[in-house]
């Protein structure tokens, strides 16, 4: 299904480059694009999707404007949201709640306004607001990892770096306990160390000094695995076979393909689903293609073979 | 003349407060030996007190600002900026080999700290504003730069040799002592001296003991106040050359929240929020003492990883109550 939407929306893509189709260049729309401010690597790389595509999609389309706007907080995006609508009306927006309870009043009240809204990867509290849903699957994401661990280590202790206390972690997390649950591969111990590359340095130092001997690290993303295998490299302990990290930061896909023994493979949650949601909401303004629903990116295991398929030489992430 | 404030904020015997932040610090230490005897192996001591050493050489700055009666939010975002500059600027440097690139980054980390330093400290002299409001913002100016700068993703040494070249400025011991400890160390019996046994640094108890009896006694206020902005650059400066070897990049998540911990680890030490006092080996203590909390809350199985902010936040509230009874006593 993914390879399907995915090839249509490059289709049209394509199709806008190529001279776009006569009924829509009479028409001229407007898109707000709605994020979080690039405050870590995975929010960089979104940023970065989102004003590549606007560039090469206003580009393609004259008659079409993406007005991105980045924000640093759940109440600076409510404002945002006030702001993008106030006076003047967009055709769509493509939104990344920063928080989704909070900012779920927000987009209903652009949602009464008559605007077709994209909600990417964190969801609203209420799904009946939005017309079109693009996410990454984060059980998914964890039982990817999981299912890594269970049929690499068979019999093991692991310890888990987890993200920032949000729902996406909390699922990510209890889609790897599920995966490893009746298997050999032991949860030794949980820390929250909030994506962030110092927190995985800290916490690895101290998961080492705590156990006498850890089989393999699910640290849940790439920013975090850096930290952690500095703190092993450090400690100059044997024990840990691999860092699983999660993602898709390019030195890590670089390292992939290189053969990194200590971090052999990722787990996909591309920023560039961004780029997809701008795609499809694209699509359905200009060519009225019917993209109103779900659609949930796969988790792929990134391994040796399709890492190339995942790099970007020149991504930020 | 001008001595008459400071020795009249100053102690005039050994103050049972001053000894507060080495009794809490004692204290968790034999709590963490009991709860994990791990805590005690030299290696997870060695982890922690080089751990500390960026908030405790940020705090030394600290330390200068707030005895003055100043406040620096902006600590953790300058350091971010400077680091990222310093990246950037070894990294166009290292065609012209690695030592001279070596130096491009300890200059500009240092350098630009003062100079950071200074910025704030004209703006609340010479423009007459409240540090608070100047210092947050520059922390956004600083923090915003350092996305900037990055793009958003993250800013890594090149190539790998100046990576190895730098590691053991933080990974690095000497005689058995991690680099940043002795850093640490020797910065603060520097400063020390300064604080205590120099006509600057009774000015800059005296001006935060009282500003006005110092004006009168012909202190002259704003440069002493603009000089402690420069002394906490340059120190974020120093921090900063300890911090990028050991994971040789600066992230937009890099030293977030640091001007936090550097003003609960000065008040920790005994320094009055309020200023008027200083002291340095408080400080550094009080940077040890966060660093342990948080080692300890990991290494032992008690708290679930949910509640570790709450434990954190009542082993300072308590260390702070146990020191105010000692100075009622």
């Amino acid at each position: 299904m993914r390879h399907g939407v995915i090839g249509a929306a490059a289709a049209l893509a394509a199709g806008i480059l190529l001279g776009a189709p006569a009924r829509a260049q009479s028409g001229h729309y407007t898109i707000a694009v709605s994020l979080p401010t690039a405050d870590h690597g995975w929010t960089g790389g979104l940023l970065y999707d989102a004003k590549q595509e606007a560039a090469l999609l206003e580009h393609a389309y004259p008659g079409l404007t993406v007005i991105v706007k980045p924000s640093a907080s759940a109440a600076d995006q409510a404002s945002a949201l006030e702001d993008l609508t106030a006076g003047t009306k967009p055709d769509a927006l493509v939104v990344l709640p920063y928080d989704s309870s909070q900012l779920t009043g927000a987009v209903r009240r652009v949602k009464a306004k008559g605007v077709f809204i994209t909600v990417v990867d964190r969801g609203l509290t209420d799904p009946a607001i939005q017309d079109l849903y693009v996410a990454g699957d984060n059980p998914e994401f964890g039982r990817v990892a999981g299912k890594y661990f269970v049929q690499k280590l068979g019999h093991g202790d692991v310890v888990v770096m987890r993200g920032i206390p949000t729902v996406v972690d909390s699922q990510r997390v209890a889609g790897f306990q599920q995966a490893i649950a009746g298997s050999g591969v032991k949860i030794l111990d949980m820390q929250f160390a909030n994506w962030s590359r110092d927190e995985g340095f800290k916490v690895m130092q101290d998961f080492l000094a705590k156990h006498a001997h850890i089989d393999a690290v699910w640290a849940a993303d790439d920013d975090v695995a850096q930290g952690a295998l500095r703190a092993i490299a450090q400690a100059k302990r044997s024990d840990i076979r691999f860092v699983v990290g999660g993602a898709g930061m390019r030195e890590v896909i670089k390292g992939v393909m290189d053969g990194n023994a200590m971090m052999p493979v990722d787990v996909s949650y591309p920023p560039s689903m961004m780029k997809t949601a701008i795609d499809l909401t694209v699509a359905h303004l200009v060519s009225k293609a019917a993209v109103r629903g779900t659609f949930l990116l796969s988790t792929v295991l990134i391994t040796k073979d399709n890492a190339s398929e995942y790099y970007d030489p020149n991504s930020p992430f | 003349m001008s001595n008459a404030a400071a020795r009249a904020a100053r102690p005039r015997r050994i103050d049972p407060a001053s000894l507060a932040p080495f009794a809490a610090l004692a204290v968790l230490v034999l709590v963490g030996t009991l709860l994990n005897a791990r805590f005690l192996a030299p290696d997870n001591i060695a982890n922690v007190v080089t751990r500390a050493s960026f908030i405790a050489v940020i705090g030394i700055g600290a330390t200068f600002v707030i005895a003055a009666g100043g406040l620096d939010l902006s600590v953790g975002s300058m350091s971010a900026f400077i680091g990222g500059s310093a990246i950037l600027l070894s990294n166009a440097s290292a065609g012209h080999g690695l030592g001279t690139a070596l130096a491009v980054g300890g200059l500009v980390a240092i350098g630009g700290g003062a100079l950071c330093g200074l910025a704030n400290g004209l703006v609340i002299t010479v423009g007459r504003l409240e540090a608070f409001i100047v210092t947050l913002g520059s922390m956004g100016i600083f923090r915003a730069l350092t996305t900037y700068l990055a793009q958003g993703g993250s800013l890594s040494l090149t190539p790998d040799a100046l990576q190895d070249l730098v590691r053991p400025v933080y990974f690095g011991s000497v005689l058995g002592m991690p680099v940043p400890v002795l850093v640490f160390a020797l910065l603060g019996g520097v400063a020390w001296v300064v604080l205590n046994r120099t006509p600057f640094g009774r000015h800059v108890v005296a001006i935060g003991a009282n500003e006005e009896v110092a004006r009168y006694s012909s202190v002259a206020i704003g440069r002493v106040r603009t000089l402690t902005y420069v002394i906490q650059g340059g120190c974020v400066g120093i921090a900063t050359i300890l911090y990028v070897p050991r994971l040789s990049s600066v992230t937009p998540t890099s030293g977030l929240l640091w001007e936090l911990q550097a003003i609960t680890a000065v008040v920790i030490g005994g320094t009055s929020l309020r200023g008027g006092n200083g002291r340095i080996w408080g400080t550094i203590a009080g940077a040890l003492v966060l660093e342990s909390v948080a080692n300890i809350m990991v290494l032992s199985n008690l708290v679930s990883e949910y509640l570790i902010g709450a434990v954190q936040g009542a082993i300072i509230i308590v260390a702070m109550l146990v020191q105010r009874s000692l100075r009622r006593n």
